[in-house]
């Protein structure tokens, strides 16, 4: 089992690497949060699939504040950092 | 055992298919609106089986309770940044892909 | 069991590689939003190497400020950075030119390269069974009054380098109140959606907050990473829109920021006076103490890390600006 789950583990962190490709291109500054809203949903789950197989409970904190932390940084950029000119085009 | 060990195997295995799905689509979707959509499956229904296929192997109610609440938070927080998100988008007049 | 040890190689290797990556691509990235966000996923890379280096302490604090409170700040210093060119441009100023002299681009490249190799030279040429400290922490245990060898250490055995952590958070905040400010905004008013994840997310937070403050004694966890997402509550709170209340920001809001310090230092002379030693604490009320100290660093930092969101102090009752 503990095979499997760090096989997984490995698996969405291939997913994550694959999902940089969409910060790098963008177009809008949607689309850049989004790819870090997807990472930190896969990190929360590799995190679990940790816990699960290094026998470690602690480690289901360090998932929990990662949920928590991920909506924060996403409201900041809802909030703040949004240019309110969005052509589809990077200009900074 | 082994039987629970099988079951938790097929519903971690169907939730990393949904976190696949979901990266794929955020690859491949043609705008901001549908990659939401895709980027939600993941959150939802990805990290929902996962967390079922790990309280079926956790080792304590309480642990079951913690990996329940950390999906709980993530649907919270996925979907509420999702519309935010959203509107933001429709605000500032990223335009809707048509076909 | 080879595949765990092939997994994990293989996991540890792309996680390094990744980590590179992203802080290259990050540093050479002329858009700053682009470079904020490549920020945000280094810094979850990050926790995510603590953890499969078997340190839950240290990616609890990466995971809290890392990925998360540094993003929002870096995210809303972008926006006033922003803010300031339009007035600029408004009020007909050209933004003003730095000094043209500068140092060549690669030489930071060629300083760090070098450092890095130092590290690495020192790391390897460690002996292979090099076990530190580890043994005396455990054999020590007992008397430090918590069962966390890490918090034993940071509350305990090296309290004095908590203590000077606790005034460095507070001259950070003080340099960043002192450079000005930015005005006070005027927040849009959150919408629904808005207002109900933060009515929801808020107390979770504090309690989330509370929870690590207390399990810090016996499991990973503690005073920074409670702080941590404490002013990832507060951050929150600024961000839509929240305000201080008037009567609020003047004392209690500075009592709030040198409680952790303060506390620290009262101790420190208690001690000081009644044992002799500096922050020796006596093994029977240990646990207690330490508690205290830990809730008073709390504060502190969840204050201190929500405030330099703020960059400037909030207006008081006293403040006729």
């Amino acid at each position: 089992m503990q095979t499997f789950n760090l096989a997984l583990a490995l698996f969405l962190l291939l997913n994550l690497g694959a999902g940089m490709w969409r910060v790098f291109c963008g177009p809008t500054a949607a689309d850049r949060m989004l790819a870090a809203q997807l990472f930190g949903t896969t990190a929360v789950a590799v995190v679990l699939l940790l816990a699960q197989a290094y026998g470690n409970p602690a480690l289901r904190d360090v998932a929990l504040v990662f949920a928590l932390l991920a909506a924060v940084t996403a409201v900041a950029f809802v909030r703040r950092a949004w240019p309110d000119q969005e052509a589809g085009h990077d200009s900074d | 055992m082994i039987l629970i060990d099988y079951l938790s195997g097929a519903l971690l295995i169907a939730g990393a298919v949904f976190f696949l799905a979901g990266t794929l689509g955020l690859l491949r979707f043609p705008d901001v609106y549908t990659r939401l959509h895709a980027l939600t499956k993941a959150d939802n229904v990805g990290l929902g089986l996962m967390v079922v296929g790990l309280a079926v192997q956790a080792e304590s109610w309480t642990a079951a309770g913690k990996l329940l609440l950390i999906w709980l938070l993530v649907l919270l927080a996925g979907s509420s940044v999702a519309h935010l998100v959203a509107g933001g988008a429709l605000q500032r007049g990223i335009q809707l892909w048509k076909r | 069991m080879e595949a765990v040890i092939l997994l994990q190689w293989t996991f540890n290797t792309l996680l390094g590689l990744g980590l590179l990556w992203l802080a290259s691509r990050a540093l050479a990235c002329p858009d700053l939003f682009r470079a904020i966000v490549l920020f945000v996923a280094f810094g979850l890379l990050l926790a995510l190497a603590w953890v499969s280096l078997d340190a839950p302490d240290v990616a609890l604090a990466e995971a809290a400020i890392g990925a998360g409170l540094t993003g929002a700040l870096l995210l809303a210093a972008l926006a006033g950075l922003r803010s300031s060119e339009t007035n600029e441009k408004v009020a007909g100023q050209p933004a003003k030119e730095g000094p043209k002299v500068r140092p060549p681009q690669w030489l930071p490249v060629v300083v760090l390269l070098s450092v890095a190799a130092g590290l690495g030279y020192v790391v390897l040429s460690l002996p292979p069974d090099a076990v530190g400290l580890s043994a005396q922490v455990a054999a020590s245990l007992e008397t430090s009054g918590v069962s966390n060898p890490v918090t034993a250490v940071l509350l305990n055995f090296r309290s004095y380098d908590t203590l000077l952590e606790m005034v460095v958070l507070l001259l950070a905040l003080l340099g960043v109140w002192s450079l000005g400010g930015t005005a006070l905004r005027r927040e849009t008013a959150p919408g629904p959606v808005l207002d109900t994840l933060v009515r929801l997310l808020v107390p979770v937070l504090i309690l989330v907050a509370s929870y690590l403050l207390w399990v810090g004694a016996h499991a990973p966890g503690g005073a920074f990473q409670s702080g941590s997402v404490l002013g990832a509550a507060g951050v929150l709170l600024l961000l839509t829109g929240w305000h201080l209340h008037a009567g609020l920001a003047a004392l209690p809001l500075r009592l709030a920021l040198v409680a952790g310090s303060a506390t620290f230092l009262t101790m420190a002379v208690f001690t000081l006076l009644g044992e002799g030693k500096l922050l020796e604490y006596p093994s029977a009320q240990a646990g207690t103490l330490i508690l205290i100290l830990e809730t008073a660093a709390t504060v502190s930092i969840g204050v201190t890390l929500a405030a330099l969101l703020l960059g400037s102090p909030p207006p008081n009752n006293k403040d006729h600006t």
